[in-house]
């Protein structure tokens, strides 16, 4: 089972303590936006086949989201960090090049 | 191409069926074709097949990196049926079900098509006026479909508890020609019905990137080298992201896992398909006495073909409320698949920003009812550029447009 943790808590948690929320970092737009930028917001998706940055919430624990670097080959976590932040901060991309040394940060659109 | 039949048989029994020929090729690949298929799953093989019997395009190659049928056209739980609410998805999933219906005299390959009839449960009040709303929907699209009671239901499957505390059976939305065919054996009919065109099936060969000029495709780079094409087809289903980046596109599309298991074979028990949307679980009996038992996705983005252990639980025991007898049965093998969603739950047979390539993906949880119909649909793009009647609501810019064709609401769990 996958395991992840939170990093208000700290626990340890299973998949099945915790929702999904997709993909992080996305780039919202809204009214006034040209309807490619809309499209791309609401349903574009990097889905790679490697370092995946996503949106998680502790459902059944204390509730909170926050974000996770997950490999979507090996299903390994790189690290988890707080929600209010629009990139990884640095050493989570620092763990990320430690395992995948080809891996560049590029900003999402 | 020596065909197979009843004499034939006879015939090789003499010679102690020593004298069968492969039923496929495994050539070399050419420098180049006029159309290269990426995915040798049942889309791409089916897209081949008809290039070649409806618009004689037979320089064809198809390009596969693992085995053919090995990705979720050999992993599915085989259901068939065209009972969608939306007309676009009625009228391709009726299309590929009247072909699954003479597949097999058409391919000279048993298929083992099995019209066995496909009950949605409805379990729910909102299932009730979700199907009856189908139930009409069909009528006007041709499409014969019936909302039936309770104690039809149960004549229909005796091993079913209709009474469950929790989830009690309220009727379902009976579709009598739907059902099940062999997996493998649709991809394996169509892939010796292309070679036997002459088209090249070339197994073990990654697709590792698209060169085009232009705005054109040229050639795709390979494992095996490049090889040009002068148009290709994108069929490969949960890499279609993977594909798309390659070629420098973005797909709206999610990968996750779905997962399927079987129980040891038993006596006949059941001779219908049952789909229970709300538990999230759907069930018929193989001709090998099996259970086959699927479930719903996990949440997450993934490429492992392995999903999370505890929906595996989860469909079970939801199960056993509506299927008593499924609690004595040991659960042989579990596997997954990685499926392609897309925002409304509905596929993509498009042109994309490369003039000449094409990309057909976005099947998700319920593609193999669609094989045939899908890969009519694709050919015809493919062959003429653009889409023809089947496929010009599939098309990608629905998401630009706001013009979905919303089955995620209709379907529940497609499949
Ligand atoms: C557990 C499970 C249960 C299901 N149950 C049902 C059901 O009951 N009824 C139903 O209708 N549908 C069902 N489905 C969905 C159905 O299986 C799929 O929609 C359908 O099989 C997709 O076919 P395909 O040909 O598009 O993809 P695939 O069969 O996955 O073929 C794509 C191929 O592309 C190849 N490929 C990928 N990348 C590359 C590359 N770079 N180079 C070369 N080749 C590549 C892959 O190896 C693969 O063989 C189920 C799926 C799963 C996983
Ligand atoms: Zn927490």
């Amino acid at each position: 089972m996958l395991t992840v943790t939170c990093p208000y808590c700290g626990i340890n948690a299973d998949e099945s303590e915790l929702s999904p929320g997709g993909e992080a970092h996305l780039k919202r737009f809204g009214p006034g936006s040209t309807d490619a930028d809309f499209e791309q917001y609401l349903f574009g998706r990097q889905n790679p086949r490697g370092v995946h940055f996503e949106r998680w919430r502790h459902a059944y624990g204390c509730g909170k989201w926050f974000h996770a670097a997950r490999c979507t080959v090996t299903l390994e976590v790189f690290g988890t960090y707080a929600a209010q932040t629009y990139e990884p901060p640095q050493d989570i991309k620092d763990a990320i090049t430690a395992k995948r040394p080809d891996w560049v940060w590029e900003a999402l659109s | 191409m020596k065909r197979y039949s009843a004499f034939a048989i006879a015939k090789q029994a003499m010679s102690h069926h020593l004298g069968w020929e492969r039923a496929w090729r495994s050539p070399e690949p050419k420098k180049k074709y006029d159309v290269v298929i990426v995915g040798a799953g049942g889309h791409g093989l089916a897209t081949a097949y008809y290039l070649g019997k409806n618009f004689g395009i037979k320089n064809v190659a198809i390009i596969e990196k693992g085995w053919l049928g090995g990705g979720n056209t050999g992993r599915n739980t085989t259901i068939i049926r065209s009972n969608y609410l939306q007309d676009p998805s009625a009228a391709i999933y009726e299309k590929a079900r009247s072909l699954y219906e003479t597949l097999s005299q058409d391919l000279n390959y048993n298929i083992m098509f099995s019209p066995r009839g496909v009950i949605m449960l409805a379990q729910t009040q909102a299932e009730i006026r979700g199907y009856q709303r189908t139930a009409h929907a069909n009528a006007l699209q041709g499409v014969p479909t019936e909302w039936i009671g309770p104690r039809r239901v149960k004549e229909l499957c005796p091993i079913m508890n209709i009474d469950g505390p929790r989830y009690p059976v309220l009727g379902g939305l009976w579709q009598a020609r739907g059902g099940t065919a062999r997996h493998d054996a649709v991809a394996w009919g169509y892939a010796r019905a292309c070679s036997d065109m002459g088209m090249d099936i070339i197994q073990q060969c990654e697709v590792k990137g698209v060169r085009s000029e232009g705005g054109t495709v040229r050639a795709v780079e390979t494992t095996k080298g490049v090889i040009e094409c002068d148009k290709l087809g994108i069929v490969v289903a949960g890499h279609s992201s993977v594909l798309a980046d390659m070629a420098g596109f973005k797909l709206p599309i999610e990968s996750v896992a779905l997962q399927a298991l079987v129980s040891e074979p038993i006596k006949p028990a059941m001779d219908v398909v049952v789909m229970a949307n709300t538990v999230h679980g759907y069930l018929s009996q193989s001709d090998k006495g099996e259970m086959v038992i699927g479930g719903g996705t996990d949440g997450y983005n993934n490429y492992t073909q392995r999903g999370s252990f505890h929906h595996v639980e989860e469909t079970v025991r939801a199960l056993v409320e509506t299927f008593p007898m499924l609690s004595r049965l040991k659960m042989l093998r579990q596997w997954g698949g990685i499926v392609d969603m897309t925002g409304d739950r509905s596929a993509i047979i498009s042109k994309t920003p490369l003039g000449n390539c094409f990309v057909n993906c976005g099947w998700g949880t319920g593609g193999f009812k669609a094989i045939p119909g899908s890969g009519w649909a694709m050919a015809e793009l493919v062959a003429k550029g653009e889409p023809g009647p089947l496929a010009e609501a599939f098309t990608m810019d629905r998401f630009r447009r706001g013009q979905f064709i919303d089955e995620s609401v209709a379907a529940g769990v497609a499949h």
